[in-house]
């Protein structure tokens, strides 16, 4: 057989047909539900009166819409309730395996998938969020669809998709401290474009990638989205199997024997040809911020804001003069020393442990500055549990850090947290486009690191300074 | 779905590129459990001001704009987040088809599911449709022969794929058909991968 790539193994292996148009029917091993985008799903499965096709194909948690504070007490906003409420009694109806709010386990599903070994190499995995490409982190073909794509998957355990084409992200060079995988990510993007990869399936690979851990790989793999890639890959290595074992859906014992045997063949092979290949070198590099509305408006943290002029293009270069409008910024200006009202560490893109232990590096004997609102959300109860075990959450509380319970929280800002109008923040979050953190509300995007760096100094801040200042 | 009928209408051009789905249809309105009604939300923190007050330079606030049925955007409109609230509230506005150079791959999905035509066109012909759609041009979308036509002047052929344009003009239900006619081809394969990938048909039990 012709060497193929990760993508086309995995792809192959879930084809149940070919249509003559090009298209093909694939099977979905993994489908995950939240609140927010399937209960219309549900309405369109029962009104046909069909039924769910496969239970354990399913696993449900709440998390965009649910508060993180006061999680004793019954939701207060009543939309943000009756969500939640729809989404207990649709499950219970089709007995669908579910985490509850006051379950430990409960977090961001892109988070909990992995955590409790419900994301396995070599599946199709699917949910009603685009962030999906996260779990591709674990070899997985795992990609975002929309509300109507979730009634077709409970119901048939299928999806009719065309292939995608492939790009290869290689990412070579030696890293300098503090350059974490959302540096890796943005610089990617910022080069190729939010519509970059647009058709394409990327995989991660080269010297870099094997040495991230998987926190790291889950970070690349989620921002796969905001480059137009609706899936991103990493083949799995011993670094994935590593995570994989002992986790409570994961096979074990000889199960767990046969499925490594197969997970091992899950490599593009040496000769597979890719539709695109780029390559990023990431010695020298800084750490980057986002400037504007588009993930691809991306800065070294030295680096001073473009000037639309300087963009031939007409088109964007009324987006740049919008962008600046609208994050109250000037054109040519050092994007370091911006003040700042609020920070963000948590969500699907930074939530994991690595990210807290990075932020909480940073935040250790020094003080949010005054005026700065900054709140850590954990990724899940686990991490946060296994944050509290390492001392993290003392760290951040003693240092000004509000700590939430989990969920998206201030990522899409549909549970009450929020920015208000003009509101600047240092956020770990994926997206900064306008509004997304509260209307009027004004993103800049960067790893964990750089926004506990921020909440110290009240401002846009280079780690390395602040780190190396007191070294 | 309802079958995709032969629009003549304005077209509102929106020259921005990158036009999200949060830009589409912010979040907060997420909350919401319906399908139907979204299209006042359409747009709602460009269309209008916080206190709801229309913001007159809107494009779809400007007559002969406001019942347009054809958007011309910019690239990469829809890309973002995989709420298909966005197209439900893009149809719920009476918008049946998109015009741009490129479209976030989600969102174009979510529309052939909603009876709302993606229509991918090179950045010039956008451009220069946005152009025509400007000074009042009525556009002509008729699927059923492949053509666009601006003051009835063919432009450009629409050329999407047979199942796509099948499914848009007949109205079809993906789930429908995948039950009727992929059933047994779907127990099939699921039984041949059951018995290659064995760990994959647990039972959860959490």
């Amino acid at each position: 057989m012709a060497d193929r790539t990760l993508y086309e193994k995995i792809w192959s292996s879930h084809v149940i047909r070919d249509y003559e148009d090009g298209s093909s029917l694939i099977y979905v091993d993994r489908h995950l539900l939240h609140e927010v985008s399937t209960p219309q799903s549900f309405l369109a499965m029962e009104e046909k009166g069909r039924t769910l096709h496969r239970r354990s194909a399913n696993l449900a948690v709440p998390d965009h819409a649910v508060p993180t504070v006061d999680r004793h007490k019954p939701i207060a906003d009543p939309l943000a309730r009756a969500q939640t409420q729809r989404l207990i009694e649709n499950v219970a109806r089709h007995d669908i395996p579910f985490i509850p709010l006051d379950d430990l386990r409960q977090g961001i599903v892109h988070v909990v998938g992995p955590e409790q070994g419900f994301t396995l190499p070599g599946i199709t995995l699917a949910c009603g969020d685009s962030h999906t490409s996260t779990h591709g982190a674990l070899g997985a073909l795992a990609f975002g669809i929309g509300a109507s794509e979730c009634g077709i998957v409970m119901a048939t355990q299928a999806i009719r998709q065309r292939r995608a084409k492939t790009m290869r992200v290689t990412v070579t060079g030696t890293r300098a401290p503090w350059i974490t995988a959302k540096d890796i990510a943005l610089t990617l993007i910022a080069r190729i474009g939010a519509n970059g990869a647009s058709g394409h399936a990327i995989e991660y690979a080269g010297p870099v990638i094997s040495a991230m851990s998987m926190a790291e790989r889950m970070t690349l793999c989620n921002m796969s989205i905001e480059s137009g890639a609706r899936v991103g890959m990493i083949a799995p290595d011993e670094t994935t199997f590593d995570y994989i074992a002992g986790r409570p859906l994961a096979p074990t014992g000889e199960m767990l024997e046969r499925a490594l045997a197969y997970w091992k063949t899950l490599h593009s092979d040496p000769g597979a040809v890719f539709d695109r290949e780029v390559t990023i070198g990431v010695t020298g590099l800084a750490p980057v911020v986002t400037w504007g509305n588009s993930p691809e408006d991306v800065l070294p943290i030295d680096g001073c804001i473009p000037a639309p002029a300087a963009e031939p293009d007409a088109t964007r270069r009324g987006r740049r003069e919008r962008a600046l409008s609208y994050m109250g910024l000037s054109a040519e200006a050092p994007i370091e020393g911006t003040p700042i009202d609020a920070v963000f560490i948590g969500s699907c893109t930074n939530g994991r442990l690595e990210d807290l232990r990075a932020a909480a590096a940073i935040a250790t004997g020094r003080k949010v500055a005054p005026g700065v609102r900054a709140i850590v959300v954990p990724g899940s109860g686990l991490v946060g549990r296994q944050a509290e075990a390492e001392g993290l959450v003392e760290i951040f509380r003693t240092a000004g850090f509000e700590w939430r319970a989990a969920g998206c929280s201030m990522c899409v800002a549909m549970n009450g947290d929020r920015l208000e109008p003009g509101q600047r923040c240092a956020s770990t979050s994926n997206r900064n486009f306008e509004g997304r953190q509260g209307a009027g509300g004004r993103t800049h995007l960067m790893s964990p690191a750089m926004a506990a760096a921020a909440a110290v100094t009240g401002c846009l801040t280079d780690v390395r300074k602040l780190v190396g200042a007191e070294a | 779905m309802k079958p995709f009928t032969t629009i003549e209408s304005h077209a509102a051009y929106l020259p921005a590129t990158n036009i999200d789905t949060d830009i589409i249809f912010p979040a907060r309105y997420l909350l919401l459990l319906d399908r139907e009604g979204l299209g006042q939300y359409l747009f709602r923190d460009r269309r209008y001001e916080d206190d709801g007050t229309p913001v007159p330079d809107f494009v779809l606030n400007r007559a002969p704009f406001t019942d347009a049925k054809v958007l011309i955007a910019g690239s990469g409109f829809g890309c973002g987040s995989s709420r298909e609230q966005a197209v439900w509230a893009l149809t719920g506005h009476g918008i049946c088809c998109v015009i741009a150079p490129s479209f976030g791959e989600i969102f174009a999905s979510n529309s052939l599911k909603n009876g709302l035509l993606p229509l991918i066109l090179s950045e010039e012909l956008t451009a220069d449709l946005g152009a025509r759609a400007k000074i009042g041009a009525i556009f002509t979308i008729d699927l059923q022969n492949r053509v666009l036509k601006v003051d009835g002047e063919a432009v450009a052929p629409i050329d999407i794929p047979e199942d796509q344009r099948q499914a848009l003009l007949n109205g079809w239900d993906e789930t429908d058909i995948l039950v009727k006619e992929e059933g047994e081809r779907i127990a099939a394969f699921e039984q041949s991968h059951r018995a290659a990938q064995p760990w994959l048909f647990l039972e959860t039990r959490l």
